[in-house]
């Protein structure tokens, strides 16, 4: 097996490019994506809902709670969001818990490009990433021009992070190498002038995908085409984040690092309501991928409501007595 | 086989990766919600009795050798009065009508269902298999078989068995260790369904979930004598299966012993089913889905600690993708949590006792000296009990003897072919035929490959998936006859 290269780091590259024969052409990438083994999706669900069945008691609770809020993306994309609400929003995430200042951070805040600057400007040097949607988020239904002005404008204002969405449509006609091409332009406009660039999230949109196999060719896709990480959705349509699509793409980072050395991320976005469900998440990364994969550089979970409910639990750990909602900041 | 009594505190479930950062707490199952009576007798005729000759037997906890209780032991005057009490019962039983029969059935699988929890942790006690499997998968089945039974009860007219079969008399049956309650339901629901009456020997390493069913039969207001449990060895299965007012014989359970009870009957009016021992293939071809096939391998082969007669203990590994799979398997072994089987953590627990922990050594070791290459993930295993690590056997010939002998344990023999012919031709060469298993994307060459196979049981991309509507049993040195499923009827129908 390759030494490990991280995707997001300078020699992620040069590995990417020992596999430029398999996407070289359309006809190339199409033989290579149809050629990797099939799903089955009674024996993949099968899996996942046996791993859900882990019991996590007492101190790998309370390891899995912290794990979890650190992976947290923390979230708001809506229409109505305003400068008020992502400066709220940033505040929890620097610090979810005021009664416990040992309660760790998020991730990151994750917004609409138009929110970047107001989001990095709450968050200063607080190490809480911003992340930006972009790439006409969530349809993906713009020119190619609009989706890197809309990602080259996000980076500008600071973000740390982009989470771009694939064309799901050109996917579906199998037109692969276009969908290639336009994640390869994306990290491109990712990039800043002084040479760094933002880490990039690449947004399948598993429930219009629809198939585990096509879930997992998407997944070989963005990684091929260097995506820093994989994410299930956009939890704007009706299938987003579940344990089968999350445990399809943990074992594709797994195979892709066998292959190529290089060390992808995951992100599971939408749906993730409760600690029980989190904690479910974790025990499939620690299971199919490991150690390796059990940090906020490696696996995130994009979610709004799912602090909260961790945050509760983490008080009932720790003073054995479940305070209930009003017991935790609503923003 | 040493008893001693142990101290009740659960050893700690084994971790797969002692550094592993996400180390799963201890998360045991707790002990408070069965209650297991110092001694038990034996139960004939609707009451708890002492054998004739007061004699008795431990049952120990394979995890820990632990002495779970004292039992009663069954000899050849035991065997003739339940017998006497069977056939008692059976008069009236069998001429109740059908949708009565039906309630006495639902009665109890609605009550096991209630006391899941409570059978769940005596049967991962006395059997040591972990609790996960018990609550997951022996208990759910052990009530969906009662259910579907019960079903059955009032619509005999319409099985195909003719307008009004009729139910033969006194079953006798003999049960293996392996899933005592499963295979108790296996025997009793269609006998109950049908019209007979039971007299049922649990093995001798695994008596007590038999007897606490004994007690939900009671729960449930079952007449007297219609089952009877008779605790005991295989002298007592012996005088069973040979008496003269038995009219069916039920077993499950080595080939040897099939046999001798075949020869036992033979010549007389039994009708007999057995259900054997295997040595089931699991073939996954080159364009099969790695990641499932993996998990069905391991489920072929390790749930249940390989203790089954159905077992995938036969890998056929395409060789153009045998070094893809062997590589994914190990990785996947490693992960695998053995120990305390009330964790409810635990994937492997204890091998259910010391002469079958013999066995297995003993063939893992016959594996090693003819060549063939052994592989175990790192893990520790308890002190205390009966314990052998997942163990993998690569370079494996048709001629090793861990390809061609039960070994009834979680030892996987990798064996390689180049073509679908060459797959179906080792898969058939074994005197037995219980189960086999296909992996592949494509549908045409399950079908094909399926129809080929010389198996009672053949899985399509899964492994071990039972259901109590589809029937189940062996070819050849595998059995004869069916359980499960509008099949399992006939066993006990006079047709």
């Amino acid at each position: 097996m390759p030494t490990t290269v991280p995707a997001h780091g300078p020699d992620a590259a040069a590995r990417l490019a020992s596999m430029a024969d398999v996407t070289a052409s359309d006809a190339a990438l199409r033989r290579f994506l149809h050629g990797l083994p099939g799903v089955d999706a009674v024996g993949l669900e099968a899996r996942a809902a046996s791993l859900g069945t882990r019991s996590i008691k007492t101190t790998a609770k309370a390891y899995a709670i912290d794990l979890a809020i650190s992976m947290i993306d923390l979230t708001t994309l809506e229409g109505a969001d305003t400068p008020g609400k992502v400066r709220a929003l940033s505040a929890k995430g620097v610090n979810p818990d005021p009664t416990d200042r040992t309660t760790p951070r998020v991730a990151a805040i994750c917004v609409y490009p138009d929110m970047v600057a107001t989001a990095k400007e709450a968050l200063g040097d607080s190490g809480v990433h911003v992340a930006s949607v972009a790439t006409a988020f969530p349809a993906g239904r713009a020119a190619l021009p609009v989706k890197l002005a809309d990602t080259a404008d996000a980076v500008a204002a600071g973000a740390d992070e982009v989470d771009m969405v694939i064309d799901r449509g050109a996917f579906l006609a199998g037109r692969y190498l276009k969908v290639f091409e336009e994640i390869k332009a994306v990290r491109e406009a990712c990039r800043r002038p002084d040479g760094s660039s933002a880490h990039l999230k690449v947004i399948f949109e598993n429930g219009e995908l629809a198939t585990y196999d096509n879930i997992r060719r998407a997944s070989w896709l963005g990684m091929l085409a260097g995506a820093d990480f994989i994410k299930t959705s956009t939890g704007k349509v009706a299938v987003n984040a579940t344990p089968a699509n999350t445990l399809l793409m943990l074992e594709a980072v797994r195979d892709f690092r066998a292959a190529t050395g290089v060390q992808v991320g995951v992100k599971p976005a939408g749906g993730i309501r409760t600690s029980k469900d989190a904690i479910k998440f974790l025990v499939l990364v620690n299971e199919t991928v490991g150690d390796e994969w059990l940090s906020n550089e490696w696996f995130r979970f994009g979610a709004s409501s799912l602090l909260n409910d961790l945050l509760m639990q983490r008080q009932k750990l720790s003073t054995g007595r479940y305070s209930g909602p009003d017991y935790v900041t609503v923003d | 086989m040493t008893q001693t009594k142990k101290n009740q505190q659960p050893q700690p479930a084994a971790q797969p990766k002692p550094g592993s950062a996400f180390a799963y707490a201890p998360a045991p199952e707790s002990r408070s919600v069965v209650d297991i009576a110092p001694s038990y007798g034996l139960f004939i005729d609707g009451e708890f009795s002492d054998a004739a000759d007061g004699r008795v037997f431990k049952t120990v906890s394979p995890s820990s050798e632990e002495v779970l209780s004292e039992v009663a032991q069954a000899g050849e005057a035991d065997v003739d009065r339940a017998v006497r009490a069977a056939r008692k019962a059976f008069a009236s039983w069998s001429a109740l009508p059908g949708s009565e029969r039906a309630k006495y059935l639902f009665r109890i699988a609605r009550i096991v269902q209630e006391r899941s929890r409570e059978l769940a942790v005596l049967e991962s006690l006395d059997n040591g298999k972990p609790i996960r499997e018990t609550r997951d998968a022996d208990l759910p089945l052990v009530a969906a078989h009662f259910f579907y039974y019960a079903g059955w009860a009032d619509k005999l007219a319409h099985a195909g068995f003719g307008p009004a079969p009729r139910p033969l008399g006194v079953a006798g049956q003999v049960i293996p260790w392996n899933f005592p309650l499963l295979m108790l339901a296996w025997k009793i629901a269609p006998a109950l369904a049908t019209g007979n009456t039971v007299v049922l020997k649990p093995a001798e390493t695994t008596p007590l979930s038999a007897l606490f069913f004994a007690d939900i039969c009671r729960q449930a207001g079952l007449p007297k004598g219609v089952v009877n449990i008779l605790p005991g060895y295989g002298d007592a299965g012996a005088a069973l299966v040979a008496h003269e007012g038995v009219d069916k014989v039920a077993f499950t359970g080595s080939t040897a012993v099939g046999k001798q009870i075949a020869r036992t009957v033979a010549g007389g009016s039994k009708k007999l089913t057995l259900e054997l021992g295997g040595k089931g293939a699991n073939i996954v071809f080159d364009d099969a889905p790695i990641d499932q096939a993996v998990e069905g391998i391991v489920n072929g082969i390790f749930f249940n600690q390989g203790q089954v007669c159905c077992a995938g203990s036969r890998l056929l590994v395409q060789e153009s993708v045998a070094d893809e799979v062997l590589d994914a398997l190990k990785r996947r072994l490693s992960t695998l949590r053995v120990g305390d089987p009330l964790d409810k953590n635990t994937d492997i627990g204890a091998i259910n006792s010391a002469e079958q922990l013999a066995r297995i050594t003993a063939l893992a070791e016959a594996g090693e000296a003819e060549g063939a290459e052994r592989w175990s993930p790192a893990c520790e295993l308890p002190s205390a009990g009966y314990w052998f690590a997942p163990t993998l056997f690569t370079g494996v010939t048709q001629a090793h003897r861990v390809a061609r002998e039960e070994i009834f344990g979680p030892v996987l023999s990798v064996l390689t072919f180049r073509t679908p012919a060459e797959a179906v031709e080792k898969a058939n060469n074994t005197p037995y035929g219980l189960s086999a298993g296909i992996w592949t994307e494509k549908g045409s060459r399950i079908l094909s490959v399926a129809n080929q196979l010389r198996a009672g049981v053949v899985w399509a991309n899964t492994f071990n998936k039972f259901d109590p509507t589809s029937p189940f049993g062996g070819y050849k040195e595998s059995g004869f006859g069916r359980e499960g499923g509008r099949h399992g009827l006939e066993a006990y129908l006079d047709v």
